[in-house]
């Protein structure tokens, strides 16, 4: 079509070269923020009062312009800020025009087009609503990403709930929270991520590490959590959302106001309360489950066309009870507790959180701006700073009864220097980090640190490129390398110190050696190179086909590497190893995509594998005054994960629609030909929902989730002799529990409160059939039953 | 302004990369027992036997070293004390008037097995009037051998008719090969 234009064009200046007004000037109009063209701009030529459109591809030709004349011109378009240009016509020319593009509905995401960047063009990316998160308001993050098809998550209970992204999660996801890495003690599986849910307006998943703009370690994927962007007008408005749950019964409190000035300046207030008791499973209470939140965002910025900057800052806390029952001194309690039906400890419902608990704040601050050059391209700058304190508290005796088993102080800063520019065909990004960290393990606790006081500086700088072959084709491309050095104080038992051989291995590391233990500063540092190719082919005008292929590579964390004792939550001693060496993981992933007016398909199959993948297993039994302890080990091995995320939505007519979810992932480790440890079984996620704009806007959902049993484990269980019966019992820790079948309904109707407000009322009833279950990835299946049913009632006021 | 904007990552930079900590305090362990010592004395007078777990470097690392001092007599009454210690401090903490000091929450039991033949009961009780176990009679019977466990659960279910209905948390839980001769 453009071309014909141009052809038309051309032959037109032919047959009219001779006169003085008879040039032409043609381009296209493009979104500043993301190149996307704009369909149905109007420019206006003043002087000579011409109009005309931009097609369906965003360009425009306008004809008989006089040479030397210099013309006024307004672009209209209905989604951007009306800009003026100058143009003066030197003959036949083609001049591109750049709009901001604004958000218009503040309850939608997208209005016509791309309103946020893309994080990896050659990978699909899922993305959770405003409308879904605000569903799971009473849930948490984890929860929300869950409601994607390839992640599921690895809990700790109710409260503590991480994502797995295609079978990997912790260290192996990198979470970004309003362009921010977080820092967050976020190796540790019991560790959910530190984001309210509620503070977020848009969630997008990236199955890949193929954006590598945020780090080149996520074998598993990315995260990333954004607030809606703000648009520039004088507007003020706002949500507040009340939700209550009778499982737990406790509720949400959650607030936020924008202000924006069509000058560019903007502020955003947030606010969440969050308190719940102890949640029930089916058929008990299950003690020390209660949970309060306490969330609080605030964002200043300015936001113009080619400058802008932002201030930010979040704090999150959380104190959540860890259920009660969970706690094991030795293995004949955990024998015991497995083998009980109901959990050991059932009280009476309470608010109170005793202990074992977790109490955890995180602060997080981060200024930027960015400021375009004409012609050179758009420089960004970010500094963030992160502060991490975790306490982690345990059943003790005497007067330490109060102190926290475990105190871990975080301090992390870094800077960002990013640097992008945009052709016609061709996009280009680069960028630089730094990052300093401290970590400091509190020794008033007590208790042997699980991990070391380090200091650990990361060095990365990377760059991607985007090229547009044609309508069809387009290529991206991108590489990165980072260094990553850590500066480590480590007191190691004198007995494990000589066990591993480490006195032979590292003799400079030993700072001094006493009786019982040694001081060691190791000194590591590692070289990983990232990158990714991918291409997008577009089919036709309904189907799309993603390719990418993704390499990461990731430094060992501080628990695979320093990890030596036990481990009181799971009654087992842990040890890492200080040899360990960067993971390095290839992961190839397809996407096909079809989207009609009536059925949208995605099948996204994948295969990930991976060198020196770092995964423990048991080896040995201890002997210990508090029995014997099984002894698990990390080890580096070549794993290889594979599996096919699916999603349909299909429109029966214009009320009904169904969708369809289904992942698969499997997982071996290819050294010693087995299963890996801890995949998600197989899991689908079928939906029907009805939908009537003109009763209310009324919504009722019905849900249904199956689960499979995991069928490829490794056998980890073992023979104990238990002194008090004088019988030999296996512990079975291995074998996953059996499949399961949940039912969620979910309903809500509109009110208009005002002419500017509101109302939206929902109603959803979670686990309909309050059916017994247990889900293979939750840490504490072992002791108790997962969630019953759950009747939770949503107040929305939309201001 | 183009230089201003490099400036200020770089002095970031150099200020973060100046800035390091060079020293770790050592821990403490405060809760953990690395000793557990019975002591039985006979009432009619004689040797003591003593039945010793020692794992001086606490959970994981070596297996603990377990001693039996000698056999218990066919007959006799011993009187029992347990002393429990921390000795990854120095001196060594003495973790048994912990336990006095919270005797309502702990409880010593004490399991015979095989066909071990004695018999055990307590010598000392709560505010509650309920059995504590660090000091205790244990009598020996006919000629036999077999496992002597010695049990401490911390925040057990009391009263209780024995380990079985105990609940609670295992602190300790070492099994000695005794004989009676």
């Amino acid at each position: 079509m453009r071309i014909l234009i141009r052809v038309a064009m051309l032959f037109i200046s032919f047959v009219s070269s001779s006169q003085n007004c008879n040039n032409y000037v043609s381009g296209k109009v493009t979104d500043l923020h993301d190149g996307s063209l704009l369909s149905g701009a109007t420019l206006v030529f003043n002087e000579i009062n011409k109009t005309v459109q931009t097609d369906i591809e965003g360009y425009y030709i306008i004809p008989d312009l006089c040479k030397d004349e210099v013309y006024s011109i307004k672009i209209f378009h209905p989604a951007c800020e009306t800009m003026r240009f100058r143009l003066k016509v030197s003959g036949n020319m083609t001049r591109d025009f750049k709009l901001e593009h604004h958000i218009e509905t503040l309850n939608e995401i997208i209005v016509n087009g791309k309103a946020y960047e893309e994080n990896s063009s050659s990978v699909f990316e899922n993305e959770v609503t405003t409308q879904t998160l605000e569903q799971f308001s009473t849930a948490s993050l984890g929860d929300a990403i869950k409601s994607l098809s390839g992640v599921s998550s690895i809990n700790k209970g109710n409260g503590i709930v991480k994502p797995i992204i295609n079978g990997l999660h912790s260290s192996r996801i990198i979470m970004i929270n309003n362009g921010v890495r977080m820092q967050d003690q976020e190796w540790g599986k019991e560790h959910a991520p530190n984001i309210d849910v509620n503070a977020v307006g848009r969630l997008t998943v990236v199955k890949s590490a193929s954006a590598l703009q945020y780090g080149g370690d996520a074998m598993g994927g990315i995260v990333i959590a954004e607030g809606l962007k703000v648009p520039v007008k004088d507007t003020i408005y706002g949500k507040t959302i009340l939700s209550g749950a009778l499982n737990g019964r406790g509720g949400v409190l959650t607030s936020q106001l924008t202000k924006s000035h069509k000058n560019g300046w903007y502020g955003t207030a947030q606010g969440t309360l969050k308190r719940f008791g102890d949640v029930e499973a089916a058929d008990y209470v299950m003690s020390n489950t209660g949970l309060i939140e306490k969330d609080l965002s605030l964002k200043l910025g300015l936001n113009r066309f080619n400058h802008g900057l932002e201030a930010y800052y979040a704090y999150y806390n959380t104190e959540i009870g860890i259920l009660r029952s969970s706690h094991v001194g030795s293995v004949s309690d955990q024998i015991r507790a497995i083998n009980s039906n109901i959990p050991l400890v059932v009280s009476d419902f309470t608010y109170d959180i005793d202990y074992p608990s977790q109490d955890v704040k995180h602060h997080l601050a981060r200024i930027k701006a960015f400021k375009k050059f004409n012609g050179f391209g758009k420089l960004s700058f970010q500094y963030d700073y992160q502060n991490n304190r975790r306490l982690e508290f345990d059943i003790r005796r005497g007067d330490d009864r109060n102190t926290p088993a475990l105190d871990l102080r975080l301090d992390t800063h870094t800077v960002l220097m990013d640097y992008k520019i945009d052709y016609e065909d061709f996009d280009f990004k680069a960028g630089i980090m730094g990052r300093f960290q401290n970590n400091f393990a509190n020794p008033y606790t007590g208790v042997r640190r699980l991990i070391p006081d380090y200091d650990k500086y990361d060095f990365g700088v990377y760059s991607i490129g985007v090229y547009k072959i044609n309508d069809k084709w387009q290529l991206d491309a991108g590489v990165r390398f980072d260094y990553v050095y850590m500066n480590v104080f480590k007191f190691y038992r004198n007995s494990f110190w000589e066990e591993r051989g480490y006195g032979a291995i590292f003799p400079e590391i030993v700072v001094e050696q006493t009786v019982s233990q040694v001081l060691t500063n190791p000194k590591l540092d590692f070289n990983n190179f990232s990158g990714t190719l991918g291409f997008k082919y577009k089919i036709n005008k309904n189907s799309t086909l993603f390719f990418n292929h993704a390499m990461a590579s990731r430094a060992p964390n501080p628990s695979e590497l320093f990890s030596e004792g036990l481990h009181h939550a799971i009654a087992r001693i842990e040890l890492g190893d200080l040899s360990f060496k960067s993971e390095v993981g290839h992961k190839t992933s397809f996407t096909y995509e079809l989207s009609n007016k009536n059925f949208n398909l995605t099948v996204n199959p994948f295969i990930n594998n991976i060198q020196d993948f770092i995964l423990m297993e048991p080896t040995r039994i201890s002997q210990t005054l508090r029995g014997n302890f099984q002894v698990w080990e990390y080890r580096q091995s070549n794993a290889q994960l594979m599996g096919v995320d699916v999603d349909a939505a299909y429109k029966v007519c214009n009320n009904f629609n169904i969708t369809h979810q289904l992942s698969i992932v499997k997982g071996y480790d290819r050294t010693r030909d087995l299963p890996l440890i801890n995949m998600p079984p197989v899991s689908t996620k079928n939906e029907i929902s009805y939908k009537n704009e003109g009763f209310k806007n009324l919504k009722i959902s019905l849900q249904s989730e199956y689960v499979f049993a995991q069928n490829e484990f490794p056998n980890n269980n073992f023979e104990v002799y238990l002194p008090v019966s004088e019988t030999t019992e296996e512990l079975d820790l291995s074998t996953p529990p059996p499949a399961y079948h949940l039912l969620n309904l979910n309903m809500s109707m509109d009110f208009k409160t005002s002419k500017k407000s509101t109302l939206i009322l929902g109603l959803g009833i979670a686990n309909l059939l309050n059916t017994s279950y247990r889900n293979y990835l939750n840490l504490l299946r072992f002791y108790s039953d997962d969630l019953g049913r759950n009747f939770l009632l949503n107040l929305k006021f939309n201001y | 302004m183009k230089k201003q904007i490099l400036l200020l990552p770089i002095l970031t930079l150099l200020f973060m990369f100046t800035n390091c900590t060079d020293d770790s305090d050592s821990v403490n362990e405060e809760e953990v027992i690395t000793t557990m010592t019975v002591t039985l004395t006979p009432v009619t007078g004689g040797t003591n036997v003593v039945l010793q777990t020692r794992d001086l470097d606490g959970e994981g690392g070596e297996d603990s070293v377990v001693t039996v001092s000698g056999p218990l007599t066919s007959g006799e009454s011993y009187s029992g004390s347990i002393v429990l210690l921390n000795e990854t401090e120095d001196p060594a903490e003495n973790i048994t008037e912990e336990i006095q000091g919270e005797k309502e929450e702990h409880q010593f039991f004490f399991v015979a097995g095989g066909n071990l033949d004695i018999t055990t009961s307590y010598d000392d009780e709560d505010m509650n009037g309920n059995p504590v176990g660090l000091s205790f009679t244990l009598t020996a019977g006919s000629a036999s051998d077999g496992n002597f466990t010695v049990i401490l659960k911390h925040e057990p279910t009391k009263p209780n008719t024995g380990i079985n209905d105990a609940g609670g948390i295992t602190d300790i839980e070492e099994t000695f090969v005794i004989t009676v001769q």
